[in-house]
């Protein structure tokens, strides 16, 4: 395992917030739904988190929270994922019309 | 057999190629042409991402663990492909609710079981269980009020100190944690209950209308959360993740802001929709009621009619019906426009995507800025389903809480037909003027009825 810790974690946090704000600098108006939906697609990832605290979870209480956690991340990730794909599929369509 | 060293080293690689296909993706989606295979490769990342955690050391658990994930996925799998496109801002504020529980949820676990971690890990795992139990139960109320399940804003006298009670105790529950040997239970509890409550209290006051932008906020919040509780399990594919998601979220919540013209301290701290308080009257005057057959035949008789369609006009699924009425008009000769305010629907796009599905070619749509000069050249201005982005309000009265908002000059239109459900206030709970001006005539009803009617209204002039 890598361990992050210290100065090395704070560089990391920095260069990735500018990482996150680069990518999506110029997204035009009509993306911003769309957009918000990936990214909170994306941070579906707290699922993975979530499925490490129930596995190690050794108490009934730690296991009661652990479920659902992975329950309520396993939402977000394929919720997060149907809604911006039926989202995008809809912009396809768009395309049909002169634009 | 693989070597538990080789697994490690096969899991990290697999972490890095989902947090490499994570930024690739969004990357994509910040572009109408390759926005879908971004999505693909987020999803793509996300999948592998869950398979290889199932092989990291000491996992135990595991019949809990894919019941849950199964759980989880076949609900939100069944709503998400269930909700209309209408009901996607709610949808979105409540997957990532979701999200942000579940960073609770690790944070609550890690303190629970009562580990003992290194002050700064400890205050992180508190930090982010602070932060994404707040947008856990904010976004749960935001989603409640654009699903209509809490029709009022709550106030009361005092809501404000009471608001910063709450809020200033989560996070002295949380620093007391840190402080106090040990892990005491009761501690913990309360912690993640004023938590709760707090992401409730901040979140109650908020008119509808700020709602898109609170969702963007919470969404980016969210994404801190899992940063946070991804220092705490040491997993760097929730680190970059998390401050990706936060970074680009802030950046979106400030793009939307600015799009309704609401700095964020006013959205989160003024509460929308109060009327001065000074006891100043509404508007006065009456509103003028017309038959949707009259307004049609005004509009079949007029060169140039301007449609302000708002969320209301989605919500009553009318748009197939009002694209039908408007290319009878231009066979008829009228030039048809829509124009369409930053916000309309409930978030910057919605509406692109709501016409775009009623099969609206692109040509017909205008945003605010290429179309608020042509207000005053336009015989008519039909404002379907849409309220607090039309009121002039938002030009002239200092002390409306809508003051300053850009909006479509409708009233600036020789006449004005508003197609609304009741007579009540717009969802940010706000009197509208322009509904009491001299040229407006008000078409109470549903929106796709009045539609309905409008085509029949058509039909009985070349009858």
């Amino acid at each position: 395992m890598i361990e992050l810790t210290g100065f090395l974690a704070l560089y990391i946090v920095m260069l990735t917030a500018f990482v996150g704000i680069e990518i999506i600098s110029r997204v035009p108006v009509i993306l911003h739904t769309p957009l918000m939906s990936g990214s909170n697609f994306v941070h579906g990832i707290v699922v993975v988190g979530a499925m490490v605290a129930l596995g190690h979870a050794e108490t009934t209480l730690g296991q009661v929270i652990g479920f659902i956690g992975v329950a309520l991340g396993a939402g977000n990730a394929v919720g997060g994922y149907v809604v911006t794909e039926r989202m995008l599929d809809m912009f396809k369509s768009s395309k049909g019309g002169k634009a | 057999m693989i070597s538990r060293d080789t697994l490690d080293l096969l899991i990290q690689a697999s972490y890095f190629l989902a947090v490499l296909l994570f930024i690739l993706g969004i990357k994509r989606m910040s572009s109408p042409v390759t926005a879908r295979r971004g999505i693909r490769q987020a999803g793509l990342g996300m999948l592998l991402a869950v398979a290889v955690t199932f092989f990291l050391p000491d996992m135990g658990n595991y019949l809990l663990i894919i019941t849950a994930l199964f759980l989880g996925s076949l609900l939100a799998w069944i709503s998400a492909r269930k909700v209309a496109m209408t009901g996607m801002p709610q949808m979105v504020a409540l997957y990532n609710g979701m999200g942000g529980g579940a960073a609770a949820t690790i944070g609550a676990v890690a303190l629970y079981a009562g580990h003992d971690y290194d002050l700064v890990i400890m205050g992180l795992a508190v930090l982010g269980g602070l932060i994404g139990s707040i947008a856990f139960s904010g976004s749960l109320v935001a989603y409640a009020k654009l699903e209509g399940l809490i029709a009022k804003t709550l106030r009361f006298p005092g809501l404000q100190v009471f608001n910063a009670l709450v809020f200033f105790g989560a996070i002295a529950s949380g620093i007391a944690l840190l402080a106090v040997d040990g892990y005491p239970f009761e501690l913990i509890t309360l912690f993640f209950t004023l938590s709760l409550l707090a992401g409730i209290t901040i979140t109650m006051p908020i008119g509808g209308a700020d709602m898109p932008v609170v969702i963007s906020l919470y969404n980016a919040l969210t994404g801190l959360a899992v940063a946070f509780e991804g220092f705490v399990l040491d997993n760097p594919a929730m680190i970059i993740a998390g401050i990706v998601v936060g970074a680009a979220g802030t950046l979106l919540t400030q793009l939307m802001a600015k799009a309704m013209n609401r700095p964020l301290s006013n959205v989160l701290f003024a509460g929308f929709g109060d009327t001065g308080g000074s006891g100043e009257e509404g508007p006065g005057g009456t509103m003028k009621e017309t038959e949707a057959s009259d307004a049609a035949i005004t509009m079949a008789y007029a060169d140039k009619v301007i449609i302000v369609p708002g969320y209301g006009l989605a919500v009553a699924q009318a748009q197939h019906k009002l694209w039908e009425f408007c290319e009878r008009l231009m066979e008829r000769g009228v030039e048809v426009k829509f124009a369409i305010h930053p916000v309309a629907g409930r978030m910057p796009g919605h509406m692109n995507v709501l016409l775009a599905e009623a099969g609206v070619p692109y040509d017909h749509i205008f945003d605010l800025e290429e179309i608020n000069s042509e207000f005053d050249g336009a015989d008519v201005a039909l404002v379907i389903g849409a309220n607090d982005v039309v009121n002039p309000d938002a030009r002239s009265k200092k002390d409306s809480p809508i003051f300053g908002m850009p909006i479509l000059n409708v009233d600036h239109a020789d006449n004005v037909m508003v197609v609304k459900r009741g007579r009540g206030t717009g969802f940010s709970g706000v009197e509208n003027p322009l509904f009491f001006a001299d040229n407006t005539q008000m078409v109470f009803g549903d929106a796709q009825e009045v539609a309905g009617h409008f085509i029949q209204g058509l039909k009985s002039l070349d009858g």
